[in-house]
């Protein structure tokens, strides 16, 4: 399959436009893909490439362009019709039924009727066969999300595609995970099926893939072998400049310890939370400490206990600039100068529906800055203070005081940072700074949270993406089911250390293998 | 041929004005078709109805008198409605206010003093409001859901009204008739002109305008709005959901008992069996009518009136019965939901695209094998 | 009959239309869809059911017409909820509002007139067995249709593809769409299930329990109903048993009045509104089931990218 004439190709897309309302989210794509062949889709959150493959899944409707599977044009109308075809999807977000159980989802995928019991034999054979173990019977709420991905793939090899497409599947994977994962692809190759794989991670996919086609603005700007590109080649192909990387004068002198979590045990508040497990930690100030891991694996329940959202059982559990504040609420820990930064930005860092001048106000209203007197809004001292923040953090907007959920991803997340970082906290705690943002708003988020820790804010990073945390962290700790592993300076610990404590190696009588559950 | 719905970057400015007046103009024109298939003239019928009530002094005046509680518990109903707290017990609220605030002109009605009105107010506010506390404090402590509560709260306040009136607050003298004694003058509230507009529609408008204020510019307006936008992000706030709800049931429980003691110590009298037509209810469609806004519910109030006035007028003058008032506002309703649609999206009416018919064959329960069968057999 | 007879009778009476309306809301609940419009299109039921009955003279006919107008009203609410996006909250007051109105205006003429009812069906042998003869035996069909709906969607959930496509779309309304299934079409299929049944819970009422037509005659039932599926935490069996629990809580307060207990009717006539507070109350200590069961979707609108 190396060499590549000009027929035997297995799809191919050709000029396919998609808009939405006035925007264009793919401008006249083609892509063409052969049995047996890895192929790479990349680009920068918003380039087109999930538009493109859910088109190719039937999940959208094109509107222009064609479709042609084996040489002959044709239509896919919904993604039962994809399967028909041989076409299986595994969803970055997933498409699972967190309340019925693992067989349940996969019947929900597979035609045939409805008999759980011989479905969860033939489960049990193609786990078998590939090495992805699953449990038929258990409920997908209590699984990892490891565990999950596995459902999504044994759910399309079970119907013998010919093409599987992968929408970022490593980014919920450990380092030993995702290897894993490629073993079984490269396998999938070896047979004849092909795999259209999406991801932003260019290492692995100079490793794994045959082809990628790059994306920018929904066309394509390119179509290479990586193999013999350079991951700095395929990015400035991706971003279309060359993209900045953080710049961080080495911590000379850790300063004094600004937050703390001690000891902290928290039973999970929804049916399928996390428990918070013994979690201990110091954040120093003048330094960014990064909590890495997959994520689901109790990263919200830290930042909820962290920030006040949710109370700790005692005033000595969680202490901000020396206090105790266990049990105080998120307003008096913003008063004793720590920030907060959720990883939801809509309809929890910001209110969608809301200018961005009433979201200022949401963190801001009782911060020291008299945006409220007796109970009043000052229009004036909000709008003054939207306009410091969108300057300064380059939030561009096609419209002055616009809705926040009109922004996008990347324009909000900056306005969301910046509207925390403004305030010069003591103390910061983030979650996910650049999930799904675009690499110029995620280089100028990494250096803002650098350049706050050195001014000396102790600045805690919860994040998934290891070469965010490995490039702006001091110091590293990694969470796994609600378990926080030690702290280690990031000079004394490499990915694959890292990978082992994701996967739970540090999880007290607990064997690193995620999967003793599954 | 479809209904196909796109979502707005943002919510139209223009829409959000022009929806409920559309909603007004296509609920007269459906209800002129009505008009028109039961044989009557749909122009003379429409101006019965709906232009009849404004053209004399004296049914002016009724419209005020009518639409009085209508706004008092519409603009509180906006403000429930904003926080996504579904308070629709409004009904319960007023006949708990009404009996609060009638305590002292049934139980003391020889107390001629400056203060009974303020005092007979401020009980039927409390009233409403203690009404009101209850789903709000089920909500809070047991996670019971407000609507139930509040509306089961309907019945049981109609009951105790009933037994009151039928048993210890009966007029002795009122020939066995289940009412209390008419409330002495000096427990009647001040009214104006021909004497039936009374002192609620000036508390109406002032209600109405001091909560427009409330929304708008002050942080706890602030946190009501936050809170049914987006209830994770009031949390991040730093605002309480219980403490909201509180904020909100206390509110809007408040003045729907004003409005029910208004109602009792206005144009009432006293108290009876049945003291309001379903002015609770109603106000339910003033809040959206009024776009959720509390000077919205001015507006949304004096055209359910109308409706009211309508129902009558058209009984009498083209006697038809006066329930098609509760159609008009039920379809009122309908129209207003449907073009609030409009704020939030662009509709468009798509011709099935040719050759999709197999697509339409494989909507519904049927598996998605029978589904892909069908499209992947025309497919290849 | 004794009196412990007509107690059981009237028991079983008053909870039909309770378990039919909650089982059909209990369908559209799963598909995650809350419709508040149950009061409404049980009223519309009774009111057409009567009307149709009346004027034809035939039950049958009623019971027909009732099932009709709920499936219409129920339509009504999934063609603005579904197709135009609408609050379901709102939409299903508007629906129970615009109902209760317009019950009045077509029964104004049918108002004190003499109903038709749906006879009692007479089991050889069975019927004449003491005591569970008449109370079991000697009923309606629609008293047996009632339970064994129930237990028929008791076993579309636990093992068909449609019943589990339905928990599915409910649960995960984006995943179900990403899958290829029609979201949509799912519950305006669920939607119009509930409005058979509620319709047919109102012609029960005006064709069974008192075969003539008042004014409000469901008397919130239809709330109850709503009430009874949060109580059932989405199980068709529990259903059954609190419709069950409930009838009987209806039928006690009036056969108190009757025996001459001492307390004030009005009381006695509040307790099942009340019962169903205590009942909302009592299941919010079980936060697990409720939980876990309940249609993560429910109430929320659900618009796919095109």
């Amino acid at each position: 399959m190396e060499t590549m004439d000009d027929t035997g190709y297995l799809l191919e897309a050709e000029e396919i436009v998609k808009r939405f309302g006035d925007f264009t989210a793919n401008d006249g794509v083609s892509l063409r893909l052969r049995p047996g062949e890895i192929h790479a889709l990349l680009g920068e959150n918003g380039a087109g490439k999930s538009t493109l493959v859910k088109i190719v899944y039937g999940a959208l409707q094109p509107n222009g362009g064609r479709l042609r599977w084996r040489g002959e044009a044709v239509a896919v109308p919904n993604p039962g019709a994809a399967r028909q075809l041989g076409i299986g999807m595994v969803f970055q977000h997933f498409s699972l039924f967190e309340a019925l159980t693992v067989v349940e989802n996969i019947a929900l995928a597979v035609p045939g009727s409805f008999n759980p019991r011989a479905l969860a034999e033939q489960v049990e054979q193609v786990s078998a066969a590939y090495g992805l173990p699953l449990d038929p019977a258990a409920l997908v709420a209590d699984l990892p999300v490891g565990v999950r991905q596995r459902i999504e793939v044994v759910r399309c090899l079970l119907q013998n595609p010919r093409l599987l497409i992968m929408d970022e599947p490593t980014a919920v994977l450990t380092p030993q995970e995702a290897r894993g994962l490629f073993v079984t692809l490269k396998r999938l190759a070896d047979g004849g099926c092909a795999v259209l794989y999406i991801s932003h991670r260019l290492e692995e996919v100079r490793q794994l893939c045959h082809r990628a086609t790059i994306l920018r603005h929904g066309k394509v700007v390119a179509d290479v072998d990586p193999r013999v590109e350079t991951a700095a080649s395929l990015a400035r192909l991706m971003v279309g400049a060359d993209v900045q990387s953080v710049a961080a004068e080495p911590q000379e002198q850790a300063g004094s310890v600004a937050l703390t979590v001690d000891a902290l045990s928290l039973p999970a508040m929804k049916p399928f939370g996390v428990p918070l497990r013994n979690v201990s930690l110091e954040v120093r100030s003048g330094e960014v400490t990064a909590v890495a891991g997959v994520a689901g694996n109790g990263q919200s329940e830290l930042f909820e206990v962290l920030s006040g959202e949710r109370l700790a059982p005692a005033p000595e559990s969680v202490t901000i600039a020396g206090r105790p504040c266990g049990v105080r609420d998120i307003t008096e820990r913003r008063r004793l100068g720590a920030a907060f930064v959720p990883e939801e930005r809509l309809g929890h860092g910001a209110v969608p529906g809301f200018r961005l001048s009433e979201n200022v106000l949401l963190t801001r209203h009782a911060s020291g800055d008299d945006l409220v007197r007796t109970g009043f809004i000052d229009g004036g001292r909000t709008r003054a203070l939207t306009a410091r923040v969108t300057e300064r953090f380059d939030v561009r907007f096609s419209r002055r005081d616009q809705e926040a959920g009109a922004l996008s991803g990347g324009n909000l997340q900056k306005f969301v940072v910046g509207r925390e970082l403004d305030r010069k906290p003591r103390v910061l705690v983030i979650n996910q700074p650049t999930w799904g943002v675009d690499a110029g708003a995620a280089a100028l988020i990494r250096q803002a949270l650098v350049d706050r820790a050195r001014d000396g804010a102790a600045v805690l990073v919860i994040s998934q993406d290891l070469d965010e945390i490995f490039e702006i962290a001091d110091r590293i700790a990694v969470i796994s089911r609600g378990a926080l592993s030690d702290t280690y300076s990031t000079d004394a610990i490499d990915r694959e250390r890292v990978g082992m404590l994701m996967a739970g190696a540090h999880e007290s009588g607990g064997t690193p293998d995620r999967d003793a559950r599954a | 041929m479809r209904i196909v719905l796109e979502k707005r970057p943002e919510r139209s400015r223009a829409m959000q004005v022009a929806s409920p007046l559309l909603a007004v103009a296509l609920t007269v024109l459906f209800g002129s078709i009505l008009f028109a298939a039961r044989g009557f003239d749909p122009l003379h019928a429409i101006y019965v109805y709906f232009v009849g009530p404004l053209t004399t002094l004296w049914s002016v005046e009724e419209l005020i008198v009518k639409a009085t509680p209508l706004v008092l518990i519409g603009a509180g109903l906006a403000i429930c409605f904003r926080a996504d707290l579904w308070n629709i017990g409004a009904e319960g609220q007023l006949i708990a206010g009404a009996l609060a605030g009638a305590s002292i002109p049934v139980l003391a009605p020889e107390w001629d003093s400056a203060l009974a009105i303020p005092a007979m107010l401020v009980l039927g506010m409390l009233g409403g409001m203690a009404w009101a506390a209850v789903p709000a404090f089920l909500r809070n402590r047991f996670g019971a859901n407000e609507i139930l509560t509040s509306l089961m709260l309907v019945y049981v306040a109609q009951y105790l009204l009933d037994w009151l009136v039928r048993g210890p607050w009966r007029d002795p003298h009122g020939f066995n008739f289940p009412k209390s004694i008419s409330f002495n003058d000096w427990h009647l509230l001040a009214t104006f002109g021909d004497g039936r507009v009374h002192l609620g529609a000036v508390f109406a408008v002032i209600v109405a305008a001091a909560l427009a204020v409330f929304m708008a510019r002050t942080l706890m307006g602030f946190e009501i709005r936050v809170r049914g936008e987006a209830p994770r992000a009031s949390g991040f706030g730093g605002f309480s959901q219980a403490g909201t709800t509180w904020l909100c049931f206390g509110i809007s429980g408040a003045l729907a008992g004003l409005a029910g003691i208004c109602e009792v110590a206005g144009p009432v009298g006293q108290l009876q069996p049945t003291i309001s037509p379903g002015y609770g209810f109603t106000a339910i469609i003033v809040a959206f009518l009024g776009r959720l806004n509390p000077l919205g519910a001015l507006f949304g109030g004096l055209v359910l009136a109308i409706c009211y006035l309508g129902g009558e007028a058209a009984q009498v003058e083209l006697s038809i019965s006066e329930k098609t008032a509760q159609v008009f506002q039920g379809m009122l309703l309908f129209f207003i939901l449907t073009c609030d649609t409009l704020i939030r999206c662009r509709v468009r009416v798509e011709r099935t695209a040719p050759g999709s018919s197999r697509l339409r064959a494989s909507i519904g329960l049927g598996s998605p094998a029978a589904r892909a069968a069908d499209a992947g057999g025309t497919a290849r | 009959m004794n009196a412990l007879e007509a107690v059981l009778l009237t028991i079983i009476t008053a909870s039909t239309p309770l378990l039919l309306a909650a089982v059909g809301e209990l369908v559209t609940e799963r598909s995650g869809v809350l419709n508040l419009g149950v009061e409404g299109m049980m009223i519309m039921g009774a009111v057409t059911g009567f009307a149709a009955a009346y004027t034809t003279g035939s039950a049958v006919a009623g019971v027909a017409a009732a099932v009709a107008t709920g499936v219409a009203m129920a339509l009504l609410f999934a063609f603005l909820t579904q197709t135009l996006a609408a609050n379901q909250m709102a939409t299903g007051l508007a629906l129970t509002l615009f109902g209760i109105g317009l019950s009045g205006l077509i029964g104004q003429p049918f108002t004190g007139l003499p109903g038709v009812k749906l006879g009692a069906v007479h089991i050889p042998w069975l019927s004449d067995l003491p005591l569970i003869g008449p109370v079991l035996f000697g009923r309606d069909l629609l008293v047996y249709g009632s339970v064994a709906l129930t237990a028929f969607v008791a076993w579309v959930f636990a093992r068909t593809r449609p019943g589990l496509v339905i928990r599915a779309v409910g649960s995960n309304h984006h995943s179900a769409h990403a899958l290829g299934y029609d979201v949509a079409a799912v519950r305006y299929g669920c939607i119009a299930f509930g409005g058979a049944c509620a319709g047919l819970a109102g012609g029960y009422l005006s064709l069974v329990y008192t075969p003539q037509w008042i004014e409000n005659m469901s008397a919130g039932r239809g709330w109850i109903a709503l009430a009874l599926v949060v109580f059932a935490t989405w199980t068709p069996s529990r259903v059954a048993v609190g419709a069950y629990l409930f009838g009987a809580v209806w039928i006690m307060g009036l056969y108190a009045q009757g025996v001459g207990v001492n307390i004030p009717s009005q009381f006695l006539a509040s307790l099942p509104y009340l019962v169903t507070i205590a009942a909302l109350l009592a299941i919010s200590g079980n936060r697990i089931l409720t939980k876990v069961n309940t249609p993560a979707c429910i109430g929320q609108t659900f618009v796919p990218d095109r």
